[in-house]
C-alpha cells in the first residue's frame, strides 16, 4: 500500500474519532445550562434536603433554568444551605419567588422547583447573592408515614 | 540461605528491567521534538496499530452496547424506570467499559503485534544494524510505535463508547420499545461533558501509554529467540491486562470515589 492511501486512511480514521467526540459531547452529554455561559448565584435555606444532590436542577414550570452547585450547612443555625445557579438569561425573577423540593416521578431524582411570585411596586427581582425566603423543604416519606399513623391513632 | 539469594536476584532483575524500560521510554519520548521527520513514520504506525484495530473495536462496542442495554432493560423494567436506561448505558460506557475494554482489545490486537514486530527485529539483528548505520532504533522504531499507540488508543475508545451508545439505543429504542426522546433526553441530562466524558478519555490516555509502553518495551527487551519473542508477547497481553485493571480501580476511585 502507498504511502498516500495509508495518509487517506489515518486521515478517514482521525475524522471518525473526531466525529465520536462531537455526538458524545452534543448528543450524549448535557450542552450544560451552568456549564458555560453566564450564571448569577442565589441561595435558599431549607430545613431538610432529602436527598437532594449537587448538579441537581432548578426548574421552573418544567424547564430547567440552572442547577445546584453547592450543598453546605449553616453553621449558626444547622440549617442547610443550597445554592442555586442559575443561567444569566433567565433573570428578573421577583423577591416574592418560592423554592421548593419537589421528586419527579414516585422514585424519580429529586429537583428543586422555583415558583416565580407575583412582582407589583416596591418588589425587586432577585439578584446574584440574595436568599429566597419562601422555602418548602423535601417530602421525606418516613415523615409522612409517622404523621399518617400518628392521625389514625387520634381517631 | 539459597532461597534468600533467589529473592535478591529476583529483586534486582526488577530494578533492573524498570530501569531499562524507563530508558526505552526516555529514548522514545526525547524523540518528540523532530515533528517533520518523524511524521510520515507515525502516521504509517497510525495505519497498522488504529485503522486495523478500527473493526475490532466497532464491533466489539456495538455488541458491548447491545448486551448493556438488554440486560439493563431486563432490570429496570421491573421498577418502572425503563426510560433510564439511556444513562446507564452511557455512563457505564463512558466512565468505565469504553476506556478499558478498548485498553484491553488493543493490548490482545495491537500490543501483541508491536511485541512480535520489535522482537524480531532484534532476533534478525534489524536494530543492531539500525546502530551500525549510527541511527537509534529507539527513535527510528520505538518513538513511531510508540506515539501511534498514545494517540490512536483514546480515539479508540471514544469511537467504542459512541458505537456502544447506538447500539444501546438499537436494542433499547428499536427492539424493546424505550422510548427514543427519554432515552436521549435522559442521557443528556444526566451525563456530564467534564465529569463522565473528559474523565473517560483522560483514563484512556493513562491505559495508552501503559498498554503501548509496555509492548514496545517488552519487544526491545525480548530474548532474540523464536521462544523469547513467543514470551515476550505473552507477557504484554498478560501484563498489560493485569495493570490497566488495576490501575482503572485507582483511577475511578481518584475522579468518582470522593465527592
Amino acid at each position: 500500500m502507498n504511502s498516500r492511501k495509508i495518509e487517506l486512511v489515518v486521515g478517514f480514521f482521525v475524522a471518525l474519532a473526531i466525529a465520536a467526540v462531537l455526538m458524545l459531547a452534543f448528543n450524549v452529554a448535557n450542552k450544560g445550562i451552568t456549564g458555560e455561559g453566564e450564571t448569577y448565584d442565589l441561595y435558599a435555606k431549607f430545613d431538610n434536603i432529602g436527598g437532594l444532590k449537587v448538579r441537581s436542577a432548578v426548574k421552573v414550570g418544567g424547564v430547567t433554568v440552572g442547577r445546584v452547585t453547592s450543598i453546605k450547612l449553616d453553621d449558626k443555625d444547622f440549617t442547610p444551605v443550597v445554592t442555586l445557579t442559575i443561567a444569566k438569561q433567565y433573570t428578573n425573577f421577583p423577591e416574592t419567588s418560592s423554592v421548593s423540593i419537589l421528586t419527579s416521578g414516585l422514585l424519580g431524582e429529586q429537583y428543586v422547583g422555583l415558583q416565580p411570585g407575583f412582582s407589583f411596586d416596591g418588589i425587586e427581582p432577585l439578584k446574584e447573592g440574595d436568599f429566597i425566603e419562601d422555602t418548602k423543604s423535601a417530602l421525606v416519606l418516613e415523615d409522612l408515614i409517622g404523621q399518617f399513623l400518628f392521625s389514625k391513632s387520634k381517631d | 540461605m539459597n532461597w534468600l539469594a533467589n529473592l535478591g536476584a529476583w529483586v534486582i532483575e526488577k530494578i533492573a528491567a524498570t530501569g531499562r524500560a524507563s530508558q526505552v521510554l526516555y529514548g522514545a519520548l526525547v524523540a518528540v521534538p523532530r515533528p517533520i521527520k518523524n511524521t510520515p513514520l507515525v502516521i504509517r504506525q497510525m495505519y497498522v496499530v488504529g485503522v486495523q484495530s478500527l473493526l475490532i473495536i466497532v464491533v466489539s462496542g456495538l455488541f458491548i452496547g447491545m448486551v448493556m442495554a438488554l440486560q439493563g432493560y431486563t432490570i429496570l423494567v421491573d421498577y418502572g424506570a425503563e426510560d433510564s436506561l439511556g444513562p446507564m448505558v452511557a455512563l457505564s460506557l463512558l466512565r468505565e467499559l469504553g476506556p478499558v475494554v478498548t485498553a484491553l482489545l488493543f493490548a490482545g490486537r495491537a500490543g501483541s503485534a508491536l511485541t512480535a514486530e520489535i522482537g524480531l527485529m532484534k532476533a534478525t539483528e534489524q536494530l543492531s544494524s539500525l546502530e551500525m548505520m549510527a541511527i537509534d532504533p529507539l527513535r527510528r522504531v520505538i518513538a513511531p510505535r510508540f506515539w501511534a499507540g498514545f494517540i490512536c488508543m483514546p480515539m479508540l475508545a471514544v469511537i467504542f463508547s459512541a458505537v456502544g451508545i447506538l447500539g444501546g439505543h438499537l436494542v433499547g429504542v428499536d427492539w424493546l420499545g424505550v422510548d427514543s426522546g427519554s432515552y436521549w433526553s435522559i442521557m443528556q441530562s444526566t451525563v456530564d461533558f467534564r465529569a463522565d466524558v473528559l474523565n473517560g478519555v483522560i483514563k484512556s490516555f493513562v491505559f495508552a501509554v501503559i498498554v503501548t509502553w509496555i509492548a514496545v518495551f517488552k519487544g526491545y527487551d525480548c530474548l532474540p529467540t523464536s521462544e523469547g519473542i513467543s514470551k515476550a508477547t505473552t507477557e504484554t497481553v498478560v501484563h498489560s491486562s493485569l495493570t490497566v485493571l488495576g490501575l482503572d480501580f485507582i483511577l475511578t476511585a481518584l475522579m468518582f470515589g470522593i465527592e
